[in-house]
């Protein structure tokens, strides 16, 4: 490698410094700016001349002052410590930084990713004397009482392992070395990683499970698979957000990132301040036990906001290449791209649409790729996966968006959120007719007993006939009345509008409604096709639809809802009552449809 | 030692090169004294090597290149902060112009301030009452939360936020309680709307306003609401007091910016507003909030003018997505003289969940305002139905949202700008309001809480619904 040399500012511009006399650096470089030591990125080089991305505020900061090239790419630190931290976008800690410099961000803070002063237990899971080679693991911390930290060996090392031994180690110490072909390696609990880079694996698989979420409107209509990609746009006040916290509470994965870019304080303040406070509803812990939170809020220095989405995306690799299932969510992407045009523009690029620069398609399709399910490099042969869940904040919700388009280009999964539907106060806002999702077919397998998967997949799939047929028939009955069609007709209407209140719309700050068990998503629905079964027999008897729809079993579906699984009784017990009062309507014997 | 230039080499638009200087630093200001002594001042935008590209931000006009002198400051704009602040009017770089003394600084700060770290953060969870029903009932503003006004021209924003800063208080404390207002391009009938009504009420012992009126420099208004934020963030995390910042209009401000980034022949990004007005506009709103450990807060009211009503020009659609919701406006109620004309629907307060309920507000409040939304939306549809197909093809359960929808206008909505509504009277107007339906129409109601307080308006209401209904 060339000598590095230390050059000097010759011209400031925002957020993006050029520099002169960096002969030998190379492209993403991180360099120290200026005389408060301002940590940056080398993102331009002309012969000697390299243009920077600094990631704090550069006021204050004058051509003539020095630039000092680490040569080392970004990275992130990578062990025990990082499940229950906030990060800012280039894993700078940002409790630790409250501590030391208090309430405001200050510049030039340069504190490890990683604490030095914690102690881990570890315990090595292989013999001494075992080869050895990259991504093996070689043993276990308990991170938190969710987590079981596996510790492997770094990439490009190899060899007979010796010393390994069970203690109480920080991540700096050394727990054991390799011997390999070219001399000896020390082990640490603590390995880095470059943001940019993806983490190697053996090979990728394709996803083939769901993933689930308990919110209705995802699993059981657009469900979003292990391993697969999903996309949040939507207006501003139409629930993004809330969608994607809702996610980061009670998606089925083992480790959940969230990546705050670009987006607001104070929703960062409630994840921090709700997160401990809920339980997992698998394990009864603390969720914030298994979570990492990356805050780069939008009042934070842009060109870190740039880097946050790799620094997150490269922690949840580290989690699944040691075979847990990882969710990764983005909110939100837009300010992401936004971020890259700043810098762009400030490098004077030539832009694309939008002022956007043209690789932002590229950027954006590499950044999903990240995700997959894959067998995991090194020994014992692991599966892993990790599934990316992106919003999008189009300008004035436009669809058409560079962003937009970019992402629905790679994403599998789309939930497009409405205002109408938001305005409607109905949330989730995720739109039925527009969104969609790649695997459906997945769909079955949520369920132990085959027969009922297939049985719960036939159901959504009528369920989304009705929706289809009343947003067909909404228009009719608009300009000649609700009477003017017929019984069957509004049968169908009145069942559709069910679908949307009764299952669809949940309440995410409901303590029962806030989270449906897949189980309890199949009685719902259940329920509410039965009725319409139930209801359309009664009109063949000759039953007026108005009478159907008077009944006060009707109220009970509507609460359903709120009726918590430990007690599912309550609902299997209101099929009798649809069947007794529908009877009564008409005298006649309820017909049977499946259970 | 201050070094003196006078090398002025290009003017152009509100910017201006100057060459040959040495140490000059990103960021940090300059005065400039011209041939007749006059001076102006200026903030540098970019250095490249020996040259400096300075915006003024009182305009270049009158400015030439041979007479011009620079003065290098060697510090970014910074802002003389004191108590003293309040009862003062300032120019909008924070100079007095009211004829008063100079203020005698407690500290000098940087008008750019800091980021809050995430983490030290408070979470905004303190009710606000403000006595206006459309926001205390369905879009409760809380302490340390950013609350824009969208609004648009000829609607009556000034009458709502001088409504605002009179009425607002947070119920059961005698806590300090500040006004700061910025005026960034405002008429100077509109600024003195909002001081004489101050000043009638006796707040503005507890107000500093930073004026920069429509015909003040454009390019000052970028400093403006940064200079006014300092001033907030010294009475709020310094001196312990609740600040409510207005900023008033957002939208001048950001045409400010897009005129110095066209000078700068910057790629614009939409309608001509630069790539970074979102981080920029970020920058501002984010210095809201609450932090652990300190008593004071800061609670922000944007205002902002939406050229042609238009929610999704950049201006309203950038802010809506930093702000934590949006008032809107609505011109079809103004036209009707709801007053205050809030338009309900497209409204939103993002934090509202964690102000309201038992304890803070009542714990009917949340299932309230869903019903209540839920039923105006459906009376809105019938009311555009009825527009269409003539009130008589109506159904029947149309018909009745619909006259809920117009009565929830004449009576919860437009209350006037004077009626101060307690919490309380707001909610309890909701229920008056839902009486005319069955218990089994009110869906988004917990049974226990319909038990509890609706009976007690049901006579009354009847009889009363069937009076106005005429």
């Amino acid at each position: 490698m060339a000598e590095l040399q230390n050059g000097k500012i010759v011209k400031v511009a925002g957020p993006v410094v050029v520099a002169e006399g960096m002969l030998g650096a190379r492209m993403y470089d991180v360099v120290r700016v200026g005389n408060d030591n301002l940590i940056g990125e080398i993102v331009e080089l002309h012969g000697d001349r390299a243009s920077i991305q600094v990631y704090e505020d550069t006021v204050g900061i004058g051509p003539g002052e020095k630039v000092v090239n680490t040569g080392a790419p970004l990275s992130v630190e990578l062990g025990p410590g990082l499940i229950s931290s906030i990060y800012d976008g280039i894993q700078r800690p940002l409790d630790q930084l409250v501590k030391a410099q208090g309430s405001f961000i200050l510049r030039g803070s340069a504190l490890p990713g990683l604490r030095r002063d914690v102690k881990w237990h570890f315990k090595p899971v292989i013999g001494n004397g075992t080869e050895v080679g990259s991504g093996d693991i070689i043993g276990e911390v308990q991170e938190t009482t969710l987590v079981l930290h596996k510790i492997m060996i770094p990439a490009g090392v190899s060899g007979k392992i010796d010393g390994l031994r069970e203690g109480d180690f920080t991540v700096e110490e050394t727990i054991g070395v390799v011997h390999g072909k070219d001399g000896q390696t020390e082990l640490k609990l603590m390995q880095k990683w470059p943001v940019r880079q993806p983490r190697r694996v053996t090979q990728r698989l394709n996803p083939n499970q769901i993933l689930l979420t308990g919110q209705r409107v995802i699993d059981a209509f657009f469900p979003i698979a292990r391993g697969g990609t999903a996309c949040v746009p939507g207006p501003f006040g139409t629930g993004k957000t809330v969608v994607q916290h809702q996610l980061a509470k009670w998606v089925d994965a083992d480790i959940v990132v969230y990546v705050g870019c670009g987006e607001r304080g104070n929703e960062m303040t409630d994840v921090l301040k709700e997160f401990p406070e809920l339980k997992d509803p698998h394990s009864g812990e603390p969720l914030m036990k298994r979570v990492i939170l990356l805050a780069n809020t939008s009042d934070m220095p842009v060109a870190a906001r740039e880097a946050s989405v790799y620094t997150g995306i490269t922690l949840a690799e580290y989690f699944r290449d040691m075979g847990y299932s990882v969710a990764l969510m983005a909110d939100s992407t837009s300010r992401w791209a936004e971020a890259m045009r700043e810098i762009s523009t400030r490098l004077e690029e030539m832009p694309a649409e939008e002022g956007y620069p043209a690789y932002l398609g590229a950027r954006i399709a590499s950044f999903y790729e990240r995700s997959g399910r894959v067998i995991c490099g090194g020994a014992p042969q692991r599966e892993g996966d990790l599934s990316i869940i992106g919003a999008v904040s189009p300008p004035g919700g436009d669809l058409s968006d560079s962003v937009v388009q970019a992402t629905l280009h790679v994403v599998k999964v789309f939930w497009s959120l409405m205002a109408r539907l938001a305005q409607q106060r109905h949330f989730p806002a995720i739109d039925w007719l527009t969104s969609y999702s790649f695997y459906r077919q997945y769909l079955p397998g949520c369920f132990e007993d085959a027969a009922k998967g297939q049985e719960f997949a036939a159901m959504m799939q009528q369920a989304m006939n009705l929706l289809e047929q009343e947003s067909q028939l909404v228009e009719i009955v608009r300009l000649v009345g609700a009477e003017a069609i017929g019984p069957n007709e509004r049968m169908a209407l009145e069942t559709a509008k069910s679908i949307r209140e009764d299952f669809l719309h949940q309440n995410a700050f409901h303590k029962v409604d806030t989270y449906t068990p897949i189980e309890k998503q199949y009685d719902m629905i259940s329920l509410i096709l039965h009725f319409h079964q139930q209801g359309l027999a009664a009109i063949e008897n000759g039953v007026e639809p108005a009478d159907i729809f008077k009944l006060s079993v009707r109220e009970e579906i509507a609460r359903c809802k709120y009726i918590d699984y430990a007690e599912k009784e309550k609902i299997h017990a209101i099929r009798d009552t649809v069947d007794r009062q529908i009877k009564a309507l008409y005298g006649g014997s309820a017909v049977e449809t499946a259970a | 030692m201050l070094k003196e230039y006078k090398t002025v080499s290009e003017i152009y638009g509100p910017l201006m090169l100057v060459e040959g200087i040495e140490q000059a630093k990103y960021g940090h200001i300059v005065d400039i004294e011209l041939g007749d002594g006059a001076i102006r001042h200026g903030q540098i935008l970019q250095v490249e090597n020996d040259k400096v590209l300075v915006q003024v931000f009182e305009g270049t006009e009158g400015v030439n290149v041979k007479d011009s002198t620079v003065r290098f400051l060697g510090k970014p704009m910074e802002l003389s902060v004191s108590k003293d602040m309040l009862g003062r009017v300032f120019s909008g770089t924070g100079i007095p112009k009211d004829g008063g003394p100079a203020i005698l600084p407690k500290k000098k700060l940087n008008i750019n301030g800091n980021p809050i770290n995430p983490y030290a953060r408070d979470y905004p969870n303190e009710f606000i009452q403000t006595g206006i029903s459309t926001i205390d009932g369905l879009n409760p503003l809380v302490r340390g939360q950013k609350l824009p006004l969208f609004s648009g021209s000829g609607l009556p924003h000034d009458e709502i936020t001088a409504q605002l800063c009179r009425q607002a208080t947070v119920r059961g404390k005698g806590e300090q309680f500040a006004v700061v207002f910025a005026a960034m391009g405002i008429t100077f009938e509109a600024a003195q709307f909002f001081i004489n009504d101050l000043t009638n009420t006796g707040a503005i012992e507890r107000a500093a306003l930073f004026i920069n009126l429509a015909n003040d420099p454009a390019i000052e208004r970028i400093a403006t609401p940064r200079v006014a934020l300092t001033c907030a963030e010294y009475l709020a995390f310094e001196e312990d007091m609740h600040v409510l910042v207005v900023l008033n209009d957002m939208t001048n401000y950001c045409e400010a910016l897009r005129e110095i980034s066209a000078a700068r022949k910057e790629v614009p990004g939409r309608r001509g507003y630069p790539g970074y007005l979102y981080t920029d506009l970020a920058t501002i709103y984010e210095r809201a909030g609450r932090v652990k450990g300190k008593k004071g807060s800061i609670t922000m009211v944007p205002v902002l003018t939406m050229p042609e009503d238009d929610k999704t020009h950049p201006v309203p659609d950038l802010t809506g997505y930093i702000t934590e919701g949006q008032i809107i406006l609505g011109r079809s109620l103004h036209r009707k003289a709801v007053a205050p004309p809030v338009d309900v629907l497209p409204s939103l307060s993002r934090l509202k969940d964690k102000g309201i309920g038992v304890g803070k507000t009542r714990e009917d409040h949340a299932d309230l305002y869903n019903q209540l939304y839920a039923a105006y939306a459906r009376g809105k549809e019938a009311q555009e139905l009825a527009t269409i197909l003539g009130e008589a093809a109506l159904s029947a359960e149309d018909r009745k949202f619909m006259t809920f929808a117009n009565q929830f206008e004449r009576r919860y909505i437009s209350q006037g700008y004077y009626e101060n509504r307690t919490v309380e009277q707001t909610l309890d107007l909701g229920w008056e309001l839902l009486s005319m339906f069955e218990n089994v129409e009110l869906k988004r109601i917990d049974v226990k809480l319909i038990e509890k307080y609706m009976p007690r308006f049901r006579k009354s209401a009847a009889g009363q619904t069937a009076s106005v209904e005429s």
